[in-house]
């Protein structure tokens, strides 16, 4: 009988049933946290569970991460079964369809009573009709790269500061052979990069536009001033020749090889470019216009599951509401290299002043995050919107037409009106 | 008390009742007893990761499901929202495009150059195989070298070669005409080893006593060609029709691995339907829209594949 009963816990306890239920006797508590594979990050959570444990003997965390390829729908299929994580990590344009599929519940007042206040304002997504359903150790924004070696030869002493003196230099920074190919490019133009949140919550808005309206769920860029971003966008492969849509393939292999003077990326872009020996850059907040500065901003968040009830459910809150510190936050910052989620830790001279974390951090506090329903679709939709006035010669007017027709139509149909 | 000592009499006796009637099969009945039973193994595996896919997937198709929530049943929602999808007659033509072009182009080829190597002796073994090396090579590989190949002069060597023959640059991936056959050639090159090594083996399966009773009669090389090779070649090329329609129609990886960020672009101009059925299904989550294209496609290929059995057996 005995053996027989160490075998059921043994088995509930490496079925994952919590030992809460079977072992009460058990002084510790287990949870699980799930998030992707990647190296960092891994790392990050391995030192801060460390930190955990220590501070709570009485819980246990797991930490279990698999490729991207297989993570949502792995943790789509173990939720519901009752199996995997208690505290797991999603991408923030995923949040209305883990609500729908009632994978998460809503994280308790207590944890999120201050939110609006002390985090950066996009992180307001995670707030559905007053409950938050979800909290970012880390944000993420977008900034210029641009190389050093091929403004000293130019004879540039700085980076651009506006939209205009983007291109006037960019000018200076194209380099053509004889027959006027291209051979180094001023600036990338790549719509399936980092481009199309630049075009959406960037220029539009910096032209005097709003991208949406209605939290997200109208399409609002097909305006003078969407039209007049995309004409700038497209003109800078058209009449001002700073650069080809395509060149060397794509943005991230140009710069890296020291063939294009300038690109915009986002801070997980640093670990590959500082790996390229003989590639020097800097980094540069985003050109303004007209005075007016913007940036993107995404983040992943780290949610409760709905199957974490009773002791998992407290050790569940408890370890979010640690890997939400602003020691977590610096801690996520140093080794993964993604900026924390609140401005008090953010906008510490130390990160502000950042040589290399500093113009992203700055960017936070002028950023918008854009209300995804279905991220690939609508980036495939700008990117034929560029497509279309690039190859097929269409004006800009049109072009955001059938984009703005396109998308709404997408946004329609996920939100059933 | 465990399974195995619970066994009744009447178990006993009804296991003497199987032997008994074991003893009184033939031996041809027994083998094909135990054949069965072999067979049964792939059997199984062929229902469970087969049949029965194929067979929910037609289920899941008349359902809105996202993976993550529950299935909800919409009829035939999805169908009709593939009749009014741009998008989905735009990925249907290039996918019959990929056929109607690829098909002919590739089996003509293949078969001059099977007819000719066959005729070669000197490092006849030695060119076989570099034929056949494109077919072993990852198609991401290959796809991601041609994708260099199409780039602007001074980068792209076509282009290059273009201009030093006094041509115009051509846009190739950059253009909505141009893109589909510059994905469909390194897709047409990797498939021809294949291809030649299959026309090789039915080449040499045809006996050479007819070809010498020809020449007894003075047939000449296109007479002997066309009423002696072309028509004892017919099940080969039967079999490569068939296949190569099959793998033209399928054609995912070559322009996943061409395309800027693999999405069929430029305007769709290059995406086939299961690169298609990938992006809705995994990028999209829409797993139920996902599953009709599926369908349709199943149809597309099995209707074609009637058809040319049926069409290639009949003369």
């Amino acid at each position: 009988m005995n053996k027989l009963s160490g075998i059921l816990l043994g088995s509930a306890i490496a079925l994952g049933l919590g030992v809460g239920a079977v072992a009460p006797a058990s002084a510790q508590t287990e949870i699980t946290y799930w998030q992707y594979t990647f190296g960092a990050r891994v790392d990050a959570i391995d030192a801060l569970i460390g930190q955990f444990e220590a501070a709570n003997p009485d819980i246990k965390v797991n930490h279990v991460n698999f490729p991207y390829a297989d993570y949502r729908v792995k943790v789509s299929a173990a939720i519901p079964a009752g199996e995997g994580p208690d505290v797991v990590q999603l991408f923030y344009g995923w949040l209305d369809a883990y609500r729908e599929a009632e994978l998460l519940s809503p994280l308790p007042a207590s944890l999120t009573g201050d939110v609006g206040d002390t985090f950066f304002p996009m992180v307001s997504a995670m707030n559905v009709d007053g409950e938050f359903w979800g909290l970012p150790t880390a944000v993420r924004s977008l900034a210029l790269f641009w190389n050093t070696d091929l403004f000293a030869e130019a004879g540039l002493s700085g980076p651009p500061e506006t939209l205009d003196e983007l291109v006037e230099m960019g000018k200076k920074l194209t380099k053509r052979d004889k027959d006027g190919n291209l051979l180094q490019v001023g600036f990338t133009v790549v719509p399936t990069g980092q481009d199309h949140h630049w075009w959406r919550e960037v220029l539009v808005r910096q032209f005097g536009g709003e991208p949406y309206t209605d939290g997200g769920r109208k399409v609002n860029y097909n305006s003078e001033a969407g039209i007049a971003a995309l004409q700038f966008y497209v003109d800078m492969v058209g009449e001002d020749g700073i650069s080809e849509i395509g060149f060397l393939t794509d943005g991230q292999t140009a710069f890296k090889a020291g063939k294009a003077a300038m690109t915009i990326d986002g801070s997980f872009r640093l670990g590959s470019f500082n790996k390229q020996r003989g590639l020097n850059y800097s980094i540069t907040e985003l050109p303004s216009h007209d005075g007016e500065r913007f940036n993107y901003s995404s983040y992943w968040v780290n949610g409760i599951a709905s199957k974490a009830q009773g002791e998992q459910r407290v050790a569940a809150e408890k370890f979010l509401a640690f890997i939400t510190t602003n020691d977590a936050m610096q801690l996520w910052l140093d080794t993964v290299g993604e900026l924390p989620a609140r401005p008090e830790i953010a906008l510490v001279d130390a990160n502000q002043n950042h040589e290399q974390f500093g113009p992203f951090v700055r960017g936070l506090a002028y950023a918008n995050a854009t209300h995804f329903v279905d991220e690939a679709a609508q980036r495939q939709i700008m990117v034929d919107m560029v497509d279309n006035v690039t190859i097929k010669g269409m004006s800009a007017a049109d072009a955001i037409d059938i984009a703005a027709e396109e998308e709404q139509k997408l946004l329609d149909r996920f939100y059933g009106s | 008390m465990s399974l195995q000592s619970s066994r009744t009499p009447f178990d006993a006796a009804a296991n003497r009742a199987v032997s008994a009637e074991l003893k009184g099969l033939t031996v041809g009945q027994k083998k094909a007893i135990w054949a069965w039973v072999f067979l049964a193994l792939p059997i199984v595996f062929y229902v469970v990761i087969r049949f029965y896919p194929t067979v929910s997937a037609f289920a899941i198709s008349f359902t809105d499901w996202n993976i993550l929530g529950e299935k909800s049943f919409v009829g035939i929602e999805n169908y009709s929202r593939l009749v009014q999808d741009r998008v989905f007659w735009k990925v249907l033509i290039n996918t019959l495009l990929y056929g109607v072009i690829g098909l002919p182009v590739s089996l003509v080829l293949s078969f001059v150059i099977a007819y000719y190597l066959d005729q070669v002796r000197f490092m006849h073994g030695f060119i076989r195989a570099l034929y056949f090396v494109p077919f072993l090579t990852t198609a991401a590989a290959m796809g991601w070298v041609w994708r260099w190949f199409y780039q602007p002069s001074p980068v792209g060597v076509f282009n290059l070669i273009l201009v030093d023959f006094g041509f115009s640059q051509q846009p190739f991936l950059r253009s909505t005409t141009q893109a589909l056959p510059a994905v469909l050639a390194p897709a047409v090159w990797a498939g021809l080893g294949f291809q030649v090594v299959i026309f090789l083996a039915g080449l040499r399966a045809i006996p050479s006593t007819y070809y010498e009773a020809a020449k007894i009669d003075g047939a000449g090389a296109w007479r002997i060609l066309r009423e002696i090779t072309l028509p004892l070649l017919k099940p080969t090329t039967v079999f490569l029709v068939v296949i190569s329609t099959i793998g033209f129609l399928r054609i995912f990886d070559q322009v996943f691995n061409i395309t800027n960020q693999g999405d069929g672009g430029p305007l769709n101009a290059t995406k086939p339907i299961v690169l298609y059925i990938f992006e809705t299904a995994f990028d999209s989550s829409d797993m139920g829209y996902a599953t009709a294209q599926t369908v349709i496609l199943f149809l597309l290929l099995l209707v074609i594949t009637l058809l040319q059995l049926w069409y290639l057996r009949k003369k």
